[in-house]
């Protein structure tokens, strides 16, 4: 894959990462991200992932996944056991976000929060004038098949990290083909978060 | 959005609908910005949930082998068991598939269960039915033959050509029967080691197998961690709970129950037939699941039963079938021998796994079905765990099938795609040190 053709997101978490360091992946899915990083950043990785023909597709990619649940997957690891835990789009639909929150900042040094952005102007727009669930690029499920429990917005994130006395060192804003510096909670579709305890 | 698999790999694209938030008509709606279908800035992660479709690929059987023998720990050079008595001479019953490579780098050594053998894959001549993993193993299967050298050879105490309970003690000229020393889940590593050895095989790429085989692929990965690429763990566990001993303690005592089992020294007379197919009934019974059972059997009512209290279900004829059979091929002392070895297997020795699992450079592919109920998932994910905290490059699916136990020689498809890029990637990485070493970490 050409990296002008890589997804923004991907981007972003490729700059982030330090090349040589370990990486956990929560909800990998089919590993499209950590083969990626593992090729580009010649890093040690580990997916964790529930689906069982997502993890038949990144064992293909050559990548190591088990085969758990992000509500779980984290209690055996020791602290800091990871340079870096990635939970790019999964953050929510984790079940217990608090706890596995906490978690990834126990067992990784730093952690990459990614997430859709709820307060989105398209989904404002079809909150207040249709009166409907937003459907969006970042929010594409309709309200009775989504896969997300927590619908949060960035202000949400930055304002729950005030709360929690955790530490964000950079962040980024994205849109679908660029990055967004302005009013980032009105027209970003999502957030990325490198954050730490 | 879909996520964008790459061509090369055997998946089908498919599910992924696309949801149409333009339900009304609303001339505001013409103001929203379109949703874009190539939309590469950010979409949400999604797996596809349509039905992974295995490419079919040409596999073949790799025809007609044999058996070769290996022969050695002759007197005064015996093999020292773990239980500290001597043994020899020993001889290995062993098959081999595939070519060696010229830097000797692509030899798989297969482990078998409690009841398998040496031949693996191919026939014998003039046989109909093939090796016990003939599915998994042959020219572009998952242990495929056209590009690895495969091995395979009988356990230590087995009865399929590797010295056992009914081999001839050299020092009395009779089959050893209960002469035959205790042995161990180490003690048959030992043996294959010496057999690897003799073939000039420095490291394996790989040690693979399932149940017992699993047992032997730990074993070699804790003991001879520096002679292996990889271990492929299947359906196993680390240590026997007391119901998985209770199972193989019933089979023991029909075996002994048995009045022509004779204290062990049944040869040249009636072997105890009747336990040692008792003794299978039960080992049938748990590597089967509820499901797989109630889709296999049926009732045939009003037909000839096997006796007078049978209820005509067809699981009475099968595990009869079963048993019979099995005491043509088996011998009833390998089986309390082996049934033991496999009860006391405990690798960490005291000690917490993930202690021993520590400074493992191999990597790891651990496998579990989740209708077993007989090696359930959560003795693999004991193994997952350990090696986690040990940091050992791992990785682990629990594969949904109703087969039970014996889902590790049926689900062939999911298996073969699993172990074939998992072995590709141990096999092209091998030698290289790049980020993907695991490295150590305190915990």
């Amino acid at each position: 894959m050409r990296y002008d053709l890589l997804r923004l997101d991907y981007r972003v978490i490729l700059e982030w990462i330090e090349t040589g360091s370990s990486v956990l992946d929560l909800g990998c899915g089919d590993g499209d991200l950590l083969s990626w990083l593992v090729k580009e950043k010649d890093l040690r990785a580990q997916g964790i992932e529930i689906n069982e023909q997502a993890i038949c597709r990144c064992v293909a990619r050559g990548l190591s996944v088990f085969h758990d649940d992000i509500d779980h997957g984290l209690s055996e690891y020791g602290d800091m056991s990871f340079d870096c835990v990635i939970l790019n789009q999964t953050l929510q639909q984790v079940r217990k976000l608090d706890e596995a929150l906490q978690e990834a900042l126990r067992v990784g040094r730093e952690v990459i929060v990614g997430f859709p952005n709820f307060a989105h102007y398209f989904a404002r727009i079809q909150i207040f004038f249709r009166g409907k669930t937003p459907v969006t690029p970042s929010l594409p499920y309709e309200w009775h098949d989504t896969p997300n429990l927590h619908f949060l917005s960035i202000s949400d994130f930055v304002g729950y990290c005030r709360k929690r006395n955790i530490e964000i060192k950079k962040s980024a804003f994205i849109s679908e083909k660029r990055t967004i510096t302005i009013f980032p909670n009105v027209f970003a579709q999502a957030g990325l978060f490198l954050i730490s305890r | 959005m879909i996520n964008k698999i790459p061509p090369d790999l055997p998946f089908q694209k498919g599910g992924g609908s696309q949801v149409n938030p333009d339900g009304g008509s609303m001339s505001l709606l013409s103001l929203l910005p379109k949703r874009t279908e190539n939309n590469v800035g950010v979409s949400p992660k999604r797996v596809e949930t349509s039905a992974l479709s295995f490419e079919s690929e040409k596999s073949q059987s790799i025809g007609v082998v044999k058996t070769q023998y290996f022969h050695f720990a002759q007197p005064p050079d015996e093999l020292t068991l773990e239980c500290g008595e001597k043994l020899g001479p020993i001889t290995v019953a062993y098959e081999t598939y595939g070519t060696l490579n010229d830097q000797r780098s692509n030899a798989i050594l297969i482990v078998h269960a409690l009841s398998g053998d040496a031949h693996a894959a191919g026939f014998h001549e003039g046989d109909v039915k093939p090796g016990w993993w003939d599915d998994m193993i042959g020219p572009g299967k998952a242990f495929d033959t056209d590009r690895y050298f495969v091995i395979c050879s009988n356990v230590l105490g087995g009865c399929k050509g590797t010295t056992g309970p009914c081999s001839v003690n050299p020092k009395t000229g009779r089959k050893y029967g209960l002469d035959f020393p205790i042995i161990s889940i180490s003690d048959m590593v030992n043996v294959q080691k010496r057999l690897v050895g003799h073939l000039k095989i420095e490291r394996l790429l790989s040690v693979a197998g399932g149940s017992m085989g699993g047992m032997q692929a730990l074993e070699w990965l804790i003991r001879h961690r520096d002679r292996l690429g990889s271990a492929i763990v299947i359906a196993t566990a680390v240590k026997h709970s007391s119901q998985q001993i209770a199972f193989h303690e019933v089979g023991r005592q029909a075996i002994m129950a048995d009045p022509h089992w004779k204290d062990g020294h049944y040869y040249g007379s009636l072997p105890p037939a009747k336990g040692l197919a008792v003794a299978r009934m039960v080992g049938h019974i748990t590597y089967m699941s509820d499901v797989s059972m109630a889709e296999k059997f049926g009732r045939h009512p009003g037909e000839e039963k096997l006796h007078k209290f049978s209820a005509g279900s067809e699981v009475e004829d099968y595990l009869q079938a079963r048993g019979n059979h099995f005491v043509k091929r088996f011998d009833a002392n390998s089986y309390l021998y082996i049934t033991r070895a496999i009860d006391s297997f405990d690798p960490s020795r005291g000690k917490d796994l993930y202690e021993v699992f520590r400074g493992i450079k191999a990597r790891v592919l651990v496998l579990a079905f989740k209708s077993d109920w007989l090696y359930p998932a959560s003795q693999s994910r004991e193994i997952v765990r350990a090696c986690k905290l040990a940091g050992v490059d791992t990785t682990y699916c629990e594969i949904d099938s109703t087969y039970g136990h014996d889902a590790f020689l049926l689900e062939v498809e999911e298996e073969t795609h699993l172990i074939k890029h998992f072995l590709q990637r141990v096999f092209y990485q091998q030698g290289t040190t790049g980020g993907n070493e695991v490295r150590e970490y305190e915990i």
